[in-house]
Formats: structure tokens, C-alpha cells, sequence
């Protein structure tokens, strides 16, 4: 059993990094997330694990100094909240068009524009369908407790170096700010340099020794023909990852006949809905995407034909529904899809949650 | 005599250094970039640092100067090039890293990125190239563009009531205390290549001892751009841009430490 703690949420995002071996954060404070670097300055691990934190100029340095970072191979991270996000979105593209492993946290405020400090997840459609220019693909994490915020730093990070892509955790002001306990996991030492040169050594800018070529990180390829071909090969690097590293968590789906969808802090607040709604004698299941990209569509394409319909609920005005309605349209079931959400900060109740599945399915 | 005859070791007077490589050259005839990416691997070669030194190109007609000299490279965003350098040197300490950087790269688009790597003082070398203008895209007017200078975006020439005054952006550098050394030099005659080097060399040397940001502007022609020729556009760079641009050191910290307590 490791340690036992009860945390906020952005407490043990820079816990889970300095534990897991992380070798540097790049950030700019943006409320409600500052609790991250003010965390890591507080316990100064580049006295401990040698880890490297730096408070940056602004997002956009930020995710260019990830981007300088992870390109020498090492574990870089940054964290923001929804309007940090958009800054960094050109240095998102182009460290998965040069194919680096990073980490990025977005814990969603609601927009658009300077919108609020409260939590939303009206970032969704950036996270999951890219976000910046050019056709690329974050592999995205929704943490729904303090827990995940804790465990899915190590699971990005494996994953980014896995596929050689940056990860998100898609997060939201509300488990930022929570607290609750959390099992942190024992301290993973930062790799060495001849660790990274065995991991990353055939791409990084380690530095070009005698034995090799030179090592050029670019998104550039001025001929067409090589750039389609470099598309091509991101194109099966995310078929593989839509094949290989779908989560997600069904629960009482069995006798289920409406399914409800949502992830991260609406999930939370579907299970009291759940609650309410068997009580009433409302048969309700939820499928929580854990995966945001890739989107657990199978589950939902399987369950399409048997159920009477799924109600995406989310802090947004509906933006993972169109991932539901495509997975219906998979299955070639014309099974309703309806989106219940609040926005601008606000979170829905459980008992808006049932009366959204009275009036959408059942009293009409 | 044969051209064979002509060929031989004792005969060599000039050798390319094995760190440039054999490819085709990009670069207009006349434009300064080829001299200074020539001198870069010169100097990363005579240190000996090729095994350390991690070079990060800029968006501008420099962005392939990873095809030119044989270490490790990585490409930066438009202005970027401070900050991936700080992601570098930071988690790299024993890397020796350096930005080549345009003026539209380094003083338009990316002058907040480069101001704030010098005030931190990143153990990085800089090397500015200041062309006064957009040479990659098509020559359009940049911060460093002189009053009255035609681009094609200044077709009548930079007017100040439009687009505000040159930027000097190493006389800016220079008042930081981040910075460690700071120069502004130029590669249009054997004896100002010289005297390059030796400043460029100088910003590597300081580098590795961690001396912190040494900051190399290289005041340099675009004939193309210009629409001149390479001879003309020497010419009118020294008189000019000299007058605008003055040659020489602006900082050595090596030689004058900054007045503590102003
Ligand atoms: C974000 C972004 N904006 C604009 C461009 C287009 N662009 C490419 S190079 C360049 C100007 C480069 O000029 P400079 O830095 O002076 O370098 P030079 O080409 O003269 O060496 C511009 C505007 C770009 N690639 N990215």
C-alpha cells in the first residue's frame, strides 16, 4: 500500500510528476490550476529527483520549452486551464507533427473567450479532435477523481512515449480543487542518460556522436509527396492507438436500457443521477470514457441496439455527443442520442440530470 | 599542368570544415546566411563540441540550417526558438545550445520569447541574423526595416506614422543583466568575417564556461529581397544600416562587469 494523503486534485498532478520520474514542468499560472507549479515550487525537486521546474513567460514559451525539452528525450510537462490551452495550441501542433512524447493538462475553465474561473469541459473538441492546425491526434485522458488525476501522469506519459505523441489529461476546475484521499505510488527515479539513449536514443537531440547521423526534430517536409507520406504514417500511428489503448468504465450497464455518457466530474455526478433514477424504477446505466481519444466507440456501437438511448451529459453545450452519435451511426442503429449539459461554470445536479431523462426519453 | 597536378595536400590553402555538409545550397547567391552558417561549424568544430552542441533553427530562410552543419538540430515555431532553447538547456545543462534567429523571427513575432530567455540569462548562444526584412516570404517589411526602406509590404518605404521606427532589439538585449555578452557584427568583408568568428566564437566559449546568454547580431545583406545586387547591397548595408546599426561589442562582461546597485 503506498502512502495515503488527502489532496486537492492540482496538489497531486505535481506530486504524481515529481513520483513518476518527470524531468521537467514549464508553466504560467492561470487560475484554477496554479496550484500545480505552486506545488512543485514548494517541494523544489530539483533538489530530490533533479526534476526541473521553470515558471515561463507565458503558455506559449511554456509548451516551446516542452517542446525544446521533450525533444532530447525527456519527460516534460506542462499544465494550464482553458485559455492557456489555446495559446499553446500551435506548440501542440507542432510537437506531434516532430512525433514527441509530452504531457499537457488542461483543467477546463468555462469559455469562450476569458469566460470563467469555474469548472467546465466545453475544451472537449480541442482535446479530442486536435485542436491546433494539421490532421493530428492527442491521446486524451479524463481523470473522475483525485486518484486518476494521480495515476493517469504516469499513464500520459507512458502512452506519449509509447506512440511518440503528446497526451492530455483533460481535467476541469472542480477535480483541480477537490479533495480527496489519494494513494500516491512509491518515487520511480528520473531515467538516466544512458536509460533515455536506450528509450529515445534512435530520435533524440542527444547529441550526434561518431556512431550516428545527426538528429533533425522538424514538423517541416517541403515536398508534398514526403508530407503525405508523413501523414500517413501519423494516420496508422492513431489507428493503432484507436486499436490498442481505449478505457473506459461501464457501470450497470447489464440491465441497463438507458445509458447515460459522460466523463470526468459530470460521470461523478451521473452515478448519484443513477441512483435517483433506479430508485424511480428508471433502468440507467453509464459508459465513462476514461480515453477521450480514442473514444470507446465499440462499447457504445454494441450497447446501441439494445438500449432505448444514451444522453450525453456534459459541462458544455453538447461536444461528446457528436462521438456518441457517430458510434450509434457505426452500429447502423438509429438509437436516440440526446445531450444534457450546463455551461458557463455551472454543474449539473443529479436530480437535472434524471428530469433530463424523463423529458428527453421517457415522457413524450 | 593538369588540374591534378594543381590538387594536392601541400597545395591546400582553404578546407571546408567536415561539419558543413554537401548539399545544395538554398541561400541566394550574396545572402549572408551561407558565411555564417560556415563560420558556426567552423568554430562548433575547432571547440570540438559537435557531440554537445544542440543548434534550434528558426522559421525564415535559416529554418533548414540543420541541412548545413552536422550536429543535432531541432526546428522551432516563428519566434519560438528562445524558449525550446531554454527547454534544452535547462533539462540538457552540459549541452551546449544556440538559436539562429531572423529579425522577423526574433524581433517581431518572437520578441517576447527572446526577451525573457536573456533575462533569465539561458547558458545559450544566440545568433541574430538582421536583414531588415522578410527574406523567406517574399521580402515584407520587418521591425528592423529602415525609414524609408521599400519592402513590398512598404512599397513607398517604411513610414514611421504607419509602422513606427527600427527596432533595435541588441541595444534592447544589451540593457538586460541576464546577458553576458552582447555584439553586433557584420560578414561583408574578409576582415569583418574575421572578426565574426571570433565574436561567435567567444559567445560558444562563454556558453560552455556558463557564463550565461551571449548574444551575436550579425547585420547582414538580402540582395534578393533588396532587389539588389550582392555588391550593391553590401554597399548600401554600410551605408545604411551602419549609421542605424553600429558595429561592435555593446556588452562584455568579461571586460566590464555592469555598475552594481543602478
Ligand atoms: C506563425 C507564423 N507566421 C508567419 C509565418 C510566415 N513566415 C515564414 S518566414 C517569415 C519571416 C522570416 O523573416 P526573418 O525572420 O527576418 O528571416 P529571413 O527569412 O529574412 O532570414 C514569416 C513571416 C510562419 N511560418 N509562421
Amino acid at each position: 500500500m503506498g502512502e495515503l494523503r488527502l489532496m486537492k486534485g492540482n496538489e497531486v498532478l505535481a506530486e504524481a510528476a515529481i513520483r513518476c520520474g518527470c524531468d521537467a514542468y514549464f508553466g504560467y499560472p492561470i487560475t484554477p490550476q496554479s496550484e500545480v507549479m505552486e506545488t512543485l515550487m514548494e517541494q523544489k525537486p530539483w533538489e530530490s529527483t533533479g526534476m526541473v521546474v521553470l515558471q515561463a513567460e507565458s503558455e506559449v514559451a511554456s509548451i516551446n520549452m516542452v517542446y525544446g525539452a521533450a525533444a532530447s528525450g525527456k519527460k516534460a510537462m506542462t499544465s494550464s486551464s482553458s485559455p492557456g490551452i489555446s495559446l499553446m495550441t500551435e506548440g501542440i501542433s507542432y510537437i506531434a507533427g516532430a512525433e514527441l512524447p509530452c504531457l499537457i493538462v488542461n483543467v477546463q475553465r468555462g469559455g469562450p473567450g476569458l469566460g470563467t474561473i469555474q469548472p467546465s469541459q466545453a475544451d472537449y473538441f480541442q482535446a479530442v479532435k486536435g485542436g491546433g492546425h494539421g490532421d493530428y491526434r492527442l491521446i486524451t485522458l479524463a481523470p473522475a477523481s483525485v486518484q486518476e488525476m494521480h495515476d493517469f501522469v504516469k499513464l500520459a506519459f507512458d502512452l506519449a512515449f509509447k506512440y511518440r505523441n503528446p497526451s492530455m489529461i483533460l481535467t476541469d476546475g472542480a477535480l483541480g480543487q477537490m479533495m480527496e484521499k489519494v494513494e500516491l505510488a512509491d518515487y520511480t527515479p528520473r531515467r538516466t542518460k544512458e536509460e533515455i539513449i536506450d528509450q529515445c536514443g534512435s530520435w533524440a537531440t542527444t547529441g550526434k556522436t561518431s556512431g550516428r547521423e545527426k538528429h533533425v526534430i522538424t514538423s517541416l517536409e517541403m515536398d508534398s509527396h514526403k508530407m503525405e507520406q508523413n501523414n500517413l504514417r501519423f494516420q496508422d500511428k492513431f489507428k493503432n492507438i484507436e486499436a490498442n489503448e481505449v478505457r473506459y468504465e461501464a457501470i450497470r450497464c447489464d440491465d441497463a436500457e438507458l445509458i447515460l455518457v459522460a466523463f470526468g466530474t459530470s460521470s461523478r455526478i451521473c452515478q448519484k443521477a443513477i441512483e435517483l433514477a433506479r430508485d424511480k424504477g428508471i433502468k440507467v446505466g453509464l459508459i465513462r470514457p476514461i480515453t477521450l481519444y480514442p473514444f470507446p466507440t465499440a462499447i457504445i456501437a454494441e450497447l446501441a441496439p439494445r438500449v432505448k438511448g444514451f444522453l450525453s451529459v456534459e459541462m458544455s453545450a453538447g461536444q461528446m455527443v457528436e462521438d456518441v452519435k457517430l458510434a450509434v451511426y457505426n452500429a447502423r442503429c438509429i438509437t436516440p442520442v440526446e445531450h444534457f449539459g450546463r455551461m458557463g461554470g455551472i454543474l449539473p445536479s443529479p436530480n437535472e440530470v434524471v428530469d433530463a431523462l424523463e423529458s428527453k426519453f421517457l415522457n413524450q | 599542368m593538369d588540374i591534378n597536378d594543381i590538387i594536392k595536400p601541400e597545395n591546400l590553402v582553404y578546407d571546408k570544415s567536415p561539419l558543413q555538409i554537401d548539399t545544395i545550397m538554398h541561400y541566394c547567391p550574396g545572402c549572408s546566411h551561407g558565411v555564417v552558417h560556415k563560420l558556426v561549424a567552423e568554430i562548433i568544430e575547432e571547440l570540438g563540441i559537435q557531440e554537445d552542441t544542440i543548434g534550434v533553427s528558426p522559421v525564415g530562410c535559416a529554418v533548414f540550417a540543420y541541412n548545413y552543419i552536422d550536429i543535432d538540430w531541432q526546428q522551432a515555431a516563428h519566434g519560438r526558438a528562445p524558449a525550446v532553447a531554454t527547454g534544452i538547456a535547462r533539462t540538457n545543462p552540459e549541452k551546449i545550445v544556440f538559436t539562429y534567429q531572423g529579425d522577423g523571427d526574433l524581433a517581431s513575432i518572437g520578441a517576447g520569447e527572446i526577451l525573457h530567455a536573456c533575462n533569465r540569462g539561458e547558458n545559450i548562444v544566440v545568433i541574430f541574423i538582421n536583414n531588415a526584412i522578410y527574406g523567406m516570404t517574399g521580402g515584407q517589411m520587418a521591425p528592423t526595416t529602415l525609414i524609408g526602406q521599400p519592402t513590398s509590404t512598404s512599397p513607398n518605404g517604411r513610414d514611421v506614422a504607419l509602422n513606427g521606427y527600427p527596432m533595435k532589439m541588441t541595444e534592447i538585449i544589451a540593457t538586460l543583466p541576464g546577458t553576458y555578452y552582447v555584439t553586433r557584427q557584420s560578414v561583408h568583408t574578409a576582415a569583418t568575417v574575421r572578426k565574426c568568428k571570433k565574436a561567435i566564437k567567444k559567445a560558444f566559449q562563454n556558453v560552455i564556461a556558463k557564463k550565461g546568454t551571449s548574444f551575436v547580431e550579425v547585420v547582414s545583406t538580402c540582395n534578393s529581397g533588396w532587389k539588389m545586387t550582392p555588391v550593391g547591397a553590401n554597399t548600401w548595408m554600410e551605408e545604411n544600416m551602419f549609421p542605424e546599426y553600429v558595429p561592435g561589442d555593446l556588452k562584455d562582461n568579461d571586460i566590464q562587469k555592469p555598475a552594481s546597485g543602478n
